[in-house]
């Protein structure tokens, strides 16, 4: 009797710290939510997941990245310049300063289909960087991130463009069976991911790429083409995700996503993604993901000063890393 | 004062669901070399971890010099004089040989209150040391220049700096030459006579013979014994080790080598000109062919250049009869080759990944149901099929390869390549850092892979492997194929006159 009540001691635990992000998480908001009963609120919880919607398409694109040991920096700019290419695309006919003020304005999927396609331009030449000139994809992905952000203001000029047509931001307020939209894409993106991740060759390359990039080659996996294909899903990814940012927002200007990769990043390793390569799961950014909005969330409704934010959010990766890591760390 | 200068004794370790430690003793005498042997997983490399202080023992107690001491960190072992060269080394590539040998504890001087390193006296100090060891080699080389024999050396001056007076050394022959072995043994005999205490770890039967002492044997954590090395024979200690008479090391070949020729290369030659160059062989259907050569004979490289893993300059390849262009592994998995590397850890697994992953990696697309989606129950079956086969000792498919044995990771990276039924599979040092158990399964394996008719390359720096498990043998010496042996007419004396067959007149090292 006693040696089992020890065990489930024990077990619970490690149960404890293996979960030990999830129910640092439940626990935030739990308090919060008691301290602030509007915090469960339909509206703010609904604001909540659209946010972590569109987060985690941004985070699933960069953890194929981080899986091979790579990273993509370019993220936050990429998701910005799509969000300014989507607005321009879908501004309302007639609207006073119209970017073209003789376009038609596009059908919303041709707007998506153009938009993630030249984001996927932009992730070849990522690709192409990383595998054929061996450059470190830290370095190239930062290079690009300004190369991207130069392009936005040369072509935007600097402005902000507004005056989207409805059907095209509708797609932010609209609802499937009481949820909205957004969440709906992200779930659909989700389940590619896992399937992706899971199921086909491409995953299983990717993972052992990540675990060990030398014994991947001699074991006949084409590295760069697997490579390359990471780096193009996940600027598609960044395309698809500033066309819903400027969807939800209404509008866009080149500041529009910036910093969003340092997120994303800080997302996935709060997540599990491992820095050192070959571990990663798609429920697990997820996680990440939320664990991070719920954070700002929670800071916003205890009026934390938005300067203080930072530094709490800080903290948190870096505690949350530190709790994570004793689950890989071996034993002496 | 006791006779020892450092014993052990009823050291127990235990990890998660091991008992890697199960009252293990160990008694060393100041100028003896004391041979620690037992199987992979004996817990050799467990107990010195526990002298050196990276591990904390849950019982035992360590007497030092007569007084009991608990060692709690490896610097504390240091302050002590109890010096380590670790079976993979840790040095640091783009620092100098100097700078690695002081590192932590580089010579100083003072102007007033600012403290910086006095660079002429460590590098005096360096030459003096080596000097002293006779060892050739420039104190201001970046350590990442010298060949790994050499860098050992420099391991091992650096534990003699520290005035150790006992010295532990893991499996430190692994990856060196006999003249390099011989240059390392002559150390260690100076050492000896300055009356240092040495731990010898090594799987290397006749290595023990020649340098060790004393030896002690250990099997499953725990202390069998220990004796002189001179009462015991090589097949007693292998008994002690595993348990058990070992009546055979080597399984009966029963493979026929038919006359159709399976894989003929010609005229191939490296684009670095210290490398491989006009070596032309061919190997016949169901043969093993024994690759002999000193390290540094290129065996690997020409190897890996046929596998397209190393760009070459000249040179044909035939696969039954057909001229193939090999520029990466893909195209040599696509024409029936498969290479199992010589570093298991480098290029062979995927540490993190789980055994399953490791095994499908080299075959996914016919583990497919449809164009796109992996068959998940095809590879659960090429997992099972092959821990059955091969008597893969897994809890699960999804088990990390990393928590493996050797001998286990060496047998799901055959399982593989296997799975892509390969007509000609090279093997580069096979048995590498596998205990004698396993060893024998593995050339089980090789032998009955010859007997179905898979052709087989194996390169070994063992020689008695070479002769036990080869149809025929093909000697390399400095880039160049110095000659055929037929398997029968092998002996340790005709390898090695072919493996130092050098080109122009030889160099000093092959003098020695």
């Amino acid at each position: 009797m006693e040696a089992t009540k020890k065990l489930n001691g024990k077990a619970v635990a490690k149960w404890f710290s293996n979960n030990a992000i999830i129910v640092m998480m439940l626990a935030v908001s739990l308090i919060v939510g008691i301290m602030h009963p509007n915090f469960f609120s339909g509206t703010n919880m609904i604001n909540l997941f659209k946010n972590v919607s569109i987060r985690y398409i941004i985070a699933l694109g960069i953890s194929g990245c981080l899986i091979t040991t790579g990273n993509d920096l370019s993220a936050g700019r990429l998701a910005g310049f799509a969000a300014c290419l989507a607005c321009i695309f879908a501004q309302t006919e007639g609207a006073a300063g119209k970017f073209y003020p003789n376009m038609h304005t596009l059908p919303t999927p041709v707007v998506f289909i153009l938009v993630i396609a030249i984001c996927a331009i932009i992730g070849l030449c990522n690709g192409l960087v990383v595998s054929y000139l061996k450059v470190q994809p830290f370095i190239a992905t930062l290079g690009m991130q300004q190369v991207v952000y130069g392009i936005c203001l040369v072509y935007t000029g600097g402005t902000p463009i507004g005056s989207l047509n409805k059907n095209f931001t509708s797609l932010a307020s609209n609802t499937i069976l009481a949820v909205p939209v957004l969440i709906w894409i992200a779930l659909i993106v989700a389940a590619c991911f896992w399937f992706l991740y899971n199921k086909t060759r491409h995953g299983k390359y990717m993972y052992a790429i990540g675990g060990n990039e030398a014994a991947a080659e001699v074991a006949g996996v084409n590295v760069n083409a697997t490579k390359i294909r990471i780096y193009i899903l996940a600027s598609c990814m960044f395309g698809l995700a500033g066309c819903l940012l400027a969807a939800k927002s209404g509008g866009a200007s080149v500041n529009t996503a910036q910093g969003y990769e340092l997120d994303a990043i800080a997302a996935c390793t709060i997540g599990g993604v491992s820095t050192t390569g070959g571990v990663g799961t798609v429920p697990g950014v997820l996680v990440g993901v939320l664990v991070f909005e719920l954070m700002k969330v929670a800071l916003q409704f205890m009026n934390v000063n938005s300067s203080y934010t930072y530094i709490v959010q800080g903290l948190v990766i870096i505690v949350a890393v530190a709790i994570d890591i004793r689950k890989y760390l071996a034993k002496k | 004062m006791s006779e020892y200068r450092l014993v052990m004794k009823g050291v127990v370790k235990t990890f998660p669901g091991v008992k890697a430690l199960d009252h293990a003793q160990l008694e060393l005498r100041p100028g003896k070399v004391m041979a620690l042997m037992g199987e992979n997983g004996a817990g050799k490399s467990t107990l010195m971890k526990c002298m050196f202080g990276i591990y904390k023992m849950d019982e035992g107690e360590i007497e030092y010099e007569g007084e009991k001491v608990t060692i709690p960190t490896p610097l504390d072992a240091l302050n002590r004089g109890i010096a380590m060269v670790h079976q993979e080394l840790q040095p640091i590539p783009a620092r100098t040989v100097a700078e690695n040998i002081w590192l932590g504890r580089y010579p100083t001087k003072s102007y007033g209150p600012i403290t910086v390193v006095d660079h002429p006296k460590m590098y005096k100090d360096t030459e003096e040391l080596l000097k002293k060891l006779k060892l050739d080699i420039n104190p201001h080389a970046k350590l990442g220049s010298l060949s790994i024999a050499q860098m050992q050396m420099v391991e091992i001056a650096k534990a003699v700096s520290a005035n150790c007076k006992v010295l532990i050394l893991d499996e430190p022959t692994s990856s060196l030459t006999a003249n390099e072995v011989e240059s390392l043994f002559r150390i260690m005999r100076e050492l000896k006579a300055l009356g240092v205490a040495l731990v010898y770890i090594s799987h290397k039967m006749d290595e023990i013979k020649v340098i060790a002492d004393e030896v002690t044997i250990m099997r499953d954590g725990q202390y069998i014994g220990k004796w002189e090395v001179a009462d015991m024979t090589k097949e007693q200690i292998i008994a002690k080790m595993v348990g058990r008479e070992l009546s055979n090391l080597y399984p009966p070949l029963e493979n026929h080598p038919s006359d159709e020729v399976m894989m003929k290369v010609e005229d191939f030659t490296s684009i670095h000109p210290r490398s491989f160059r006009h070596c032309s062989f061919e190997i016949h259907k169901g043969e093993i062919l024994g690759v002999a050569g000193l390290v540094g004979a290129q065996r690997t490289e020409l190897m890996e250049g046929i596998f397209g893993l190393r760009a070459h300059t000249s040179g044909k390849v035939w696969i039954k009869g057909e001229e193939v262009t090999i520029k990466q592994p893909r195209d040599a998995i696509r024409k029936s080759v498969a290479l199992l590397t010589e570093d298991r850890r480098a290029t062979g697994i995927m540490g993190v990944l789980s055994v399953a992953d490791n095994i499908s990696i080299a075959s996914l697309d016919a583990l497919r149901k449809g164009p796109i989606m992996l068959d998940n129950k095809k590879i659960l079956d090429l997992v099972a099929t092959n821990k059955e086969k091969m008597a893969i000792k897994v809890p699960s498919p999804k088990t990390q390869i990393k928590s493996l044995s050797g001998g286990n990771q060496q047998k799901v990276l055959i399982a593989r390549w296997l799975a892509n039924n390969p007509d000609v599979l090279i093997l580069d040092e096979p048995t590498r850092g596998i205990d004698v158990g396993a060893k024998y399964e593995i050339y089980c394996i090789i032998a009955e892979l010859a007997k179905q008719g898979k052709s087989i390359i194996m390169i070994s720096s063992e020689m008695s492997e070479i002769i036990g498990m080869s149809n025929r043998v093909m000697v390399m010496c400095d880039g160049r194929i110095t000659g055929f042996i037929d398997g029968k007419d092998a002996t340790q004396e005709n390898i090695m006159a072919l493996a130092t067959q050098f080109e122009t007149a030889p160099t000093a090292a092959a003098n020695q």
